[in-house]
């Protein structure tokens, strides 16, 4: 299924052509492309509008943002709303300043999409090049994980977590995260496509575990890990349920949790202009992400298929 | 598939499995039990003891009549998510496939709402639809609707729909762009050979061939629905108003965490439970039969 997937690239002329003849065969005449063009845009409009939208009122004043309808163009208060937020603002969210959100936020989300595929390359590496006693049983142990997503175990796991004393903690912002079957699986299923003849070569040149582990399956599963870390990435930095529980004290929130709460203590007097340049700051390193790493994204989006 | 070559060690998997194991276990299984075990239980009102009161739990949260209504919300907003968010996201596919220039460009500005947080999704649609403040708001007054979400419940649903919708049509995107390209394309050219329009080829050819992916989607967007929204819910709603989207993934969370009803929570955590499984089965015997045919 994987590689139904691989983008087409649109750059080279022999596919352009190719396409256009493509085109002609199937009739698809010129009208009915500027209507597609048409309708994508209209697309694009409705996808990137709130965002876009987002920023506009970022860059106006307070008065003007009370005041609907917004104006469609970004105002004049770049500079002082942004710099405001970002080094003036001190208080602003229960005493944290914005650095202190985004901290966190870089910190849960790094660790957890690093955590993650640590643990998971590990434990699949040790599924399939390993023979040992219970080995299926522990597959199904970690396989059955995919059908208990923290949603379901609210409660009890908040209390393992306050009886563990991991309220409030890094640790416990991410440890619980990390454990998750979908990486696995995703590593597990790569593994398996490794030819055997590698491992035997390997072998017969005296490499050990180790050795076969660092220079033979590391480089194979580059890509592997570059996708699943832009995934796992969005994952942590876009994770609300879990902090909500985990965290009591506002110097520990992420920057999402934050954003909630400067919403939602005010209703005249929430200062708007700010609360849309947090929006910003919260949305634009994720879309960065995804956007940069774009080509391992969408690879590894269709592949893991969760 | 000829047996594997592996390496002898008796001692290294089971290091390597560890860290992994341990998390499961930890927060994992222990909690599940744990669910299972007070859901069975009824708690004096100072939590001091508890009982064992069998299915009873079972029974009450099953006859509540705000369970019910939690329920019939979680299926309208569901079934409203997945449809929207995949009738967009196939319609744009579709044009995405035509067009010859500038899909790289319409694929990059469609995949940003991916990156955006549920709750702040939830948050940007309160900022365009505040009665007070938002300019959409405005322009629905404009128009001449009366628009409240605050107060009337159905608009509350619109509202949160249409946020949880919108965020997922990056991702809806992208699969049916790749299960697009899929198709082999002399099948389609053989029915415009054989005179069949446009519109015939997608519903008879293209549509049929899709419905691997589509079905795929179905399963995934329901998940998302019913799980993942639960910051929508919570940053624009918060469940009101009245309890019009109270979904049940927010139930569990209110009764727990704030109305520490654990017995209660403890019996919806393990329906949901029963439903995510039912839904896993059903995506995995989706998958085998894609390998079967793939």
């Amino acid at each position: 299924m994987a590689d139904a997937v691989a983008p087409r690239e649109d750059a080279s002329t022999a596919a352009v052509l190719g396409r256009q003849e493509e085109g002609a065969m199937l009739g698809i005449s010129r009208t009915s492309r500027y209507v597609a063009h048409a309708i994508l845009m209209l697309g694009i409009l409705i996808v990137a509008f709130p965002i876009y939208y987002t920023f506009v009122a970022s860059t106006h004043t307070l008065q003007t943002i009370l005041r609907p309808p917004l104006p469609l163009l970004p105002g004049g208060e770049f500079w002082e709303n942004y710099s405001t937020a970002l080094f003036g603002g001190i208080g602003r969210i229960g005493g944290v300043d914005v650095w202190t959100l985004l901290f966190n936020t870089t910190v849960v989300a790094l660790a957890i999409a690093i955590g993650k595929i640590v643990i998971s390359i590990l434990s699949a590496y040790a599924i399939v090049f390993f023979r040992f006693p219970f080995r299926m049983t522990f597959f199904w142990l970690i396989f059955i994980t995919l059908m208990l997503p923290v949603e379901v175990r609210i409660m009890p796991t908040y209390k393992v977590m306050v009886d563990l004393n991991l309220i409030d903690t890094y640790t416990g912002l991410t440890l619980p995260l990390m454990a998750s079957a979908t990486a696995t699986l995703l590593f597990r299923q790569f593994f398996l496509t490794i030819p055997g003849e590698l491992v035997e070569a390997a072998r017969i040149d005296g490499a050990g575990p180790w050795r076969f582990f660092k220079d033979i399956l590391l480089p194979l599963s580059k890509t592997n890990i570059a996708a699943l870390f832009v995934i796992l990435f969005i994952y942590g930095w876009t994770q609300y349920l879990w902090p909500l529980l985990m965290t009591n004290s506002n110097d520990m929130n992420t920057i999402v949790i934050a954003l909630r709460k400067m919403i939602s203590f005010a209703d005249a007097d929430t200062e708007w202009h700010l609360v849309m340049v947090t929006s910003m700051l919260a949305i634009v390193p994720p879309i960065l992400v995804v956007v940069l790493m774009q080509r391992w994204f969408v690879k590894g989006l269709v592949e893991t298929e969760k | 598939m000829t047996p594997r070559v592996v390496f002898p060690n008796k001692f290294l998997p089971y290091l390597l499995l560890a860290p992994q194991l341990a998390i499961t276990l930890v927060f994992f299984y222990w909690p599940a039990s744990q669910a299972l075990y007070q859901s069975v239980l009824k708690e004096d009102p100072f939590g001091l003891r508890s009982r064992f009161v069998g299915l009873d739990n079972f029974r009450r949260v099953l006859a509540d009549p705000n369970y019910l209504n939690s329920v019939e919300v979680t299926a309208i907003f569901s079934t409203a998510t997945a449809f929207f968010s995949m009738a967009i996201a196939l319609l744009l596919a579709v044009m995405a496939d035509k067009v010859i220039r500038g899909r790289g460009f319409y694929r990059t500005l469609m995949i940003w709402p991916y990156a955006v947080a549920p709750a702040i999704a939830g948050m940007l649609w309160i900022f365009l639809f505040n009665p007070s403040i938002g300019s959409l708001a405005y322009l629905l007054r404009w128009v001449g609707i009366s628009w409240d979400p605050l107060l009337n419940g159905p608009q509350a649903m619109v509202m949160v729909v249409s946020a949880a919708a919108w965020k997922q049509i990056s991702y809806n995107f992208l699969f049916f762009v790749a299960g697009l390209q899929a198709i082999p394309k002399s099948l389609i050219e053989a029915a415009a050979i054989d005179g069949a329009r446009p519109t015939k080829r997608f519903w008879t050819i293209v549509f049929p061939l899709l419905a691997p992916t589509t079905f795929f989607l179905l399963v995934i967007n329901t998940t998302y629905a019913f799980f993942d929204t639960f910051g929508i819910i919570h940053a624009v709603t918060g469940g009101g108003p009245g309890k019009a989207t109270e979904t049940l993934v927010f139930k569990v969370y209110s009764d727990g965490a704030l109305n520490q009803l654990l017995g209660d929570s403890a019996a919806q955590s393990v329906i949901l439970m029963i439903i995510v499984i039912a839904l896993t089965a059903v995506q995995f015997r989706y998958v085998e039969r894609k390998v079967h045919y793939g």
